[in-house]
């Protein structure tokens, strides 16, 4: 790390991704633990699986890495009980004492078994309690029951008893004396009864089931009980009813019970003599209570050990994982013949080396190796992945960038509004990361996108609302990343240096624009038109004349309202649009130059960037060129005649289109129209010149390469890179039909897409107006149209109306639409100038990732 | 309205039908299968399985395994996504799915009648019973004496009500009646599930009856071969035939009178897609019997997700996790009680 970064200028680190090198590290077994556990902490080595042919089972440390599992099957097993207890684990305190693998097994495994057996105890109190309960509660429900039964009964009797003392003789009354006594000598000793509690919505089967299966010799009483009870079996709160059964007969008692056992309904003792019940009810009540005291100490006993655990569960979580993964890497090495050391390969960054050859060096050290481990860097074909040193700001940048190669379907399921077939398009243009150190578009990025954005969101209200927002992310920044945000939230999070940006931006254009929701301020100096007659209103532009200086910065706010805004404004960022596009696509092709340049290629340097180049800016370059001159001059010259006539007519006079003297030569009497000539002319030449040559000079290199086939190997590497660059020819065979229709298709490709890509920049414009007519209309026929009613009522409505469609319409809804054609402009307008985006990402077996992964 | 279900189909079951073959691709693969089968414990099975879709269920399982847990867990998965497919169908899917669940059923009722008959308790028997085929008053059963009382106590209230029409006796139940009552049930079950598939029509009815054909054959097969030399007749044989499948109605006849297995190989062999079976058996043996039809039904099984815009990829994914739970039951044991020679024996890939 020492020399890079310290000169007079910082190097530019995101332009290409760091220089890696495969290094192959030796390391003896005694400590191959420790070095891997170091070279995790230092996060900088991505180890490449050197066993992919063996099964997971069949591994060096299988055994390492099921010990892990079952520990942090433990540690779930507690966090499930610490979450059900309601205690939350403590975030990690300050380091404790380290404490090793082994011990942590030990302690994990007694820990868990003490656990194990306070629950058990506990459930087993816990369940006598809820019987207890629900057995009182039988003994209350069945005694009103029977209490009401008998006195229903002792009415009847008293009834009876009258009847019989008036001595009023019926037909029934010998037949119901000699039934009463039948009763009493013999069924009366047979009729049963059960009492106990079925779950509610079983009830009705329940007491089907039972008529069914006795043939509807049964007498059931049910009473709802109002809370709900606690099921002892489940341990889970259910609605239940106390049912009592009357039956008669030994067959049926026997099928009573069984069905009571099918439904789950437990069954209590019930005695019928009053007396008895009361002293029962006292009996189960005192010993509820004493019950209660017991469970309840064995809470707080439970409460105790899980309070303990939670103390250092995150530090325990930490190192198993950790361990895990260190066994994971350890798998991923190939042990030597010898079984004395373990062979590691991998990929890191040059800068690193010092830092490794530091970690084992310390690992040797610390485990009192006999044998220092062995780094040396090998040789490869093989394409090193690409590593791009970011920080939190540039980070949200360069995920832009590597998004470009994710099939994301989260950017095509938000294709919004008349985005929605542009998305689908960008989608199916798909790559990965960047490719090895090949020009990272990252770098422009940080300032395109949000400047483009910002031109399709430009007003210095809104912007000062985002900035807003991003700013109070920003502040709040070491809260939010300790915090789980939801998937909304972690986007917005993720990308608060890009809205920064994008706010920052938003604010300048909008001030060049001049517009604060929609409204115009006087802010750089007076407007620099006035009425010519004093009593005329602000509605047209025809009576105004000019009376100041020209507005010193952005758009005069005298335009506003007036009848000629609209076209003064579109014919503003319309070509503002295309000069920003043909900027920025010029950049592109200068960056395919630097790729060019830096992996020596020269094929693509004359045949590709130079003719790219000529067709670009003699058709579009010349468009902005006379945009520019058309605004410096205030000519009156239409440039689509001209443009259109370039091609129909190259000779015709142009007339009083005509922009500047020498753009059709005719005063030099040379020739008619030579300068527009000329430019279609090299645009023309360009097409076959960067698709016939290129190929073919291909097939020459490969002959020669082919007829070199027992020459000297090259080396270095120069010709590695250059090698990887053309990787499909450079071994493999060579297929010229597959080289010249892709050529062909790249040509094609280009050609077309210089004018649709150039079109496709007029979203720029198309946005913007969107943009700023949707806030005058929220402001006109919202806003001032509440306000205009004079009514506080009405205003109060209407200012709310105008919040939430400003917050919901304008803020988030254009800000995702603005950001998403930002997105596609430099995904598919800018990248597809110079990117290969073939890469894959570097992705180091770090402790520091771990954290973030999920289990 | 054959050959229009593309049209429509997408309206109610496009839906569930991507979901089901995306838990179609969820099964095991060849790999998955090799790696198993080179296990060493059950830990190295459930770690294996940790990787695949089984991952999240047997994570939390503590170390000493057992087959039962492994399978038990792997079952609940397969009965959490059925439960989930069940709540999102629309009327026909919905009473399609639950079609599935029938054979199941009778299966559990049988099991606790027997289980009763021979005096388990019901509780441990209620553990055995599948969780497909489960309904509410399911442990009642075991108060049940005799086949009217079954019926009229508990199964009138199931779904399984009206295949009991056929065999409403008074005759206490013995295993052989419950064999035969299970029987029944089964052939009017499967007919009921044809006729239902009929009248679906479309592709569902051309390939669910190709697969329900199978299943009624291999019945007729399997109750050939287990009722010889039982006391059950000719007549009654053949009346626990079910009337549908390529055997229906001469086959049929012919497997009434087989006395032995060779006879029964003689007159399935007539039958082109039965023959490649038989021919894999050597004369005289039944025991491969199972397996070679259980690869068959496999084949066919698969073949039912060549097709779109029909319900039997229903059917034939709740078939072929079932074959994988066996086969994981196999294998587990199989590591279990240390007879890896015999791992491949029983094993049915599904790919």
């Amino acid at each position: 790390m020492g020399e890079r970064g310290r000169g007079c200028c910082p190097p530019m680190d995101l332009m290409r991704s760091e220089p890696m090198q495969l290094v192959q590290l030796i390391i003896p077994i005694e400590s191959a633990h420790l070095a891997v556990s170091y070279l995790g902490d230092l996060g900088l080595t991505q180890f490449k699986d050197l066993n992919a042919e063996k099964s997971p089972f069949q591994r060096t440390y299988a055994i390492q890495i099921k010990r892990c599992g079952e520990m942090a099957r433990k540690l779930r097993f507690f966090r499930d009980q610490m979450s059900k207890a309601g205690l939350p684990p403590a975030v990690r305190s300050a380091t404790q004492a380290e404490i090793s693998l082994d011990d942590l097994e030990v302690k994990l495994g007694d820990l868990e078994a003490e656990l194990v057996e306070i629950n058990a105890n506990g459930d087993k109190l816990q369940r006598s309690y809820n019987e207890l309960a629900e057995y009182k509660l039988v003994l209350q429900k069945g005694g009103e029951f029977f209490h009401s039964a008998l006195s229903i009964a002792a009415a009847h009797q008293r009834e009876y008893a009258s009847n019989q003392g008036s001595e009023v003789e019926s037909l029934e009354t010998p037949l119901l004396s000699q039934q009463e006594t039948a009763i009493d000598s013999s069924k009366q000793v047979k009729l049963g009864f059960i009492t106990g509690l079925v779950p509610r919505e079983k009830s009705m089967a329940f007491e089907r089931i039972l008529f069914r299966a006795t043939r509807g010799n049964v007498f059931l009483r049910q009473a709802v009980v109002d809370e709900l009870v606690v099921d002892p079996v489940s341990g889970e709160k259910v609605e239940k009813n106390v049912f009592v059964v009357f039956f008669s007969g030994e067959r049926a008692k026997s099928k009573v019970l069984k069905i009571c056992e099918a439904f789950g309904a437990n069954r209590y003792a019930f005695s019928e003599d009053l007396g008895k019940q009361s002293q029962m009810i006292n009996e189960v009540s005192g010993r509820l209570s004493e019950l209660k005291t017991t469970v309840d100490t064995g809470l707080v006993h439970r409460g105790n050990l899980l309070q303990t655990i939670g103390e250092q569960f995150e530090q325990w979580n930490f190192l198993v994982r950790k361990e895990k993964a260190i066994y994971h890497t350890l798998n991923m090495l190939s042990i030597d013949v010898t079984k004395k050391c373990l062979v590691a390969e991998g990929w890191s960054p040059t800068f690193a080396t010092k830092q490794i050859q530091d970690a084992l060096h310390r690992a040797t050290h610390d485990s009192n190796s006999q044998v220092e481990a062995i780094f040396q860097v090998l040789h490869t074909r093989e394409m090193p992945p690409t590593y791009f040193q970011t920080n939190k700001v540039t980070t949200a940048y360069q995920e832009i960038v590597d998004a470009y190669g994710m099939r994301s379907s989260v950017w095509v399921g938000k294709g919004l509004r008349e985005g929605g077939e542009d998305l689908v398009e960008t989608a199916s243009i798909l790559a990965g990361v960047a490719k090895y150190q090949e020009a990272n578009p990252g770098v422009f990025t940080i300032v395109t996108f949000p400047f483009l954005f910002a031109v399709m969101f430009g007003d210095w209200g809104h912007g000062i609302c985002l900035l807003l927002a991003t700013l109070y992310m920003i502040i709040r920044e070491k809260k939010f990343y300790s915090q789980k945000l939801g998937d909304i939230m972690e986007m917005a999070f993720g990308g608060r240096y890009v809205i920064l940006m994008m706010a920052l931006f938003s604010i300048y254009t909008g001030l060049i624009y001049n517009e604060f929701f929609s409204v115009p301020f006087e802010l750089f100096a007076r407007s620099a038109y006035v009425c010519r007659d004093p009593n005329c209103r602000d509605s047209t532009t025809v009576g105004l004349i000019k009376a100041r200086d020209t507005y010193p910065f952005g758009v005069d706010p005298a335009w506003h309202g007036s009848r000629s805004e609209l076209p003064f404004l579109n014919s503003l960022k319309m070509k503002m649009s295309i000069l920003l596009g043909v900027a920025q696509m010029n950049l592109g092709i200068i960056m395919s130059l630097f790729n060019a340049l830096f992996f020596k290629n020269s094929i693509n340097v004359w045949f590709q960037f130079i003719p790219q180049m000529i067709f670009l800016n003699s058709l579009f370059g010349y468009l902005s060129l006379l945009i520019i001159i058309k605004w410096c001059t205030g000519s009156q010259a239409d440039l689509y005649h001209v443009m259109i006539y370039m091609f129909l007519g190259p000779t015709d006079d142009i007339g009083e289109n005509q922009l500047f003297p020498g753009q059709k030569m005719t005063q030099l009497q040379f020739h008619p129209s030579l300068l527009q000539i000329v430019l279609v002319l090299l645009a023309l030449v360009s097409v076959p010149w960067m698709l016939l040559p290129k190929p073919f000079l291909l097939k020459m290199q490969h002959e020669r390469h082919h007829g070199e086939s027992y020459a000297a190997l090259p080396d270095g590497e120069e010709s590695l890179q250059s090698e990887a660059n053309h990787d499909s020819h450079g071994h493999g065979e060579f297929e010229f039909s597959e080289i010249f229709v892709h050529q062909l298709i790249h040509t094609i490709e280009f050609v077309l897409g210089a004018v649709s890509n150039t079109a496709s920049y007029l979203r720029l414009w198309a946005l913007s107006l969107a943009h700023s007519e949707l806030s005058t209309v929220f402001y006109e026929k919202v806003l001032l149209l509440a306000w205009g009613y004079n009514n506080i009522l009405i205003l109060i409505v209407g200012i709310i109306v105008f919040v939430f469609a400003t917050v919901g319409v304008l803020l988030v809804m254009e800000t995702l639409s603005a950001f998403l054609h930002a997105l596609r402009l430099h995904w598919v307008e800018f990248q597809n100038k110079f990117y290969e985006g073939d890469g894959y990402k570097f992705s180091p077996f770090s402790f520091a990732l771990l954290d973030s992964e999920d289990e | 309205m054959y050959g229009f279900e593309a049209l429509t189909f997408n309206v109610h079951g496009g839906y569930l039908e991507a979901i089901v073959r995306g838990y179609h691709s969820g099964l095991l693969t060849a790999a998955d299968y090799n790696n198993l089968c080179q296990c060493e414990t059950l830990d190295d099975i459930k770690m294996h399985l940790s990787a695949t879709e089984y991952g999240s269920y047997l994570q939390n399982e503590p170390s000493p395994l057992h087959t039962t847990t492994i399978v038990e867990k792997c079952t609940l998965k397969l009965v959490d996504e059925y439960k989930h497919m069940l709540t999102q169908a629309t009327e026909p899917l919905s009473t399609f799915l639950e079609y599935i669940t029938y054979g199941h059923m009778i299966d559990n009722v049988v099991l606790i009648v027997t289980g009763t008959l021979h005096e388990r308790d019901v509780q441990e028997l209620l553990e055995k019973c599948h969780p497909l085929g489960m309904f509410d008053s399911i442990a009642t059963l075991a108060v049940a004496q005799n086949m009217r009382e079954l019926y009229r106590l508990v199964l009138v209230d199931t779904p399984l009500a009206p295949y009991f029409s056929e065999c409403i006796t008074s005759e206490d139940l013995d295993d052989m009646n419950i064999e035969i009552m299970r029987n029944t049930l089964y052939k009017a079950y499967l007919e009921d599930f044809y006729r239902f598939c009929q009248k679906l029509g479309g592709a569902t009815a051309e390939i669910m009856s190709d697969l329900l054909a199978f299943e009624a054959d291999r019945r007729a097969v399997n109750i050939s071969i287990n009722s010889i030399g039982t006391e059950l007749t000719r007549d009654d044989r053949r009346k626990l035939y079910s009337n549908f499948g390529l055997l229906y109605p001469y086959g049929h006849e012919e497997l009434a009178v087989c006395e032995d297995i060779d006879q029964v190989r003689a007159a399935m062999e007539k039958y082109p897609p039965y023959q490649s079976i038989f021919t894999k058996l050597s004369y005289g043996e039944s025991q491969m019997l199972d397996k070679a039809f259980y690869e068959e039904e496999v084949k066919r099984l698969c073949l039912a997700f060549e097709q779109q815009f029909h319900y039997g990829v229903f059917f034939a994914y709740m078939r072929l996790r079932e074959q994988e739970i066996r086969n994981l039951m196999w294998i587990s044991e199989c590591v279990a009680q240390n007879q890896k020679s015999r791992v491949h024996d029983s094993v049915v890939f599904i790919f």
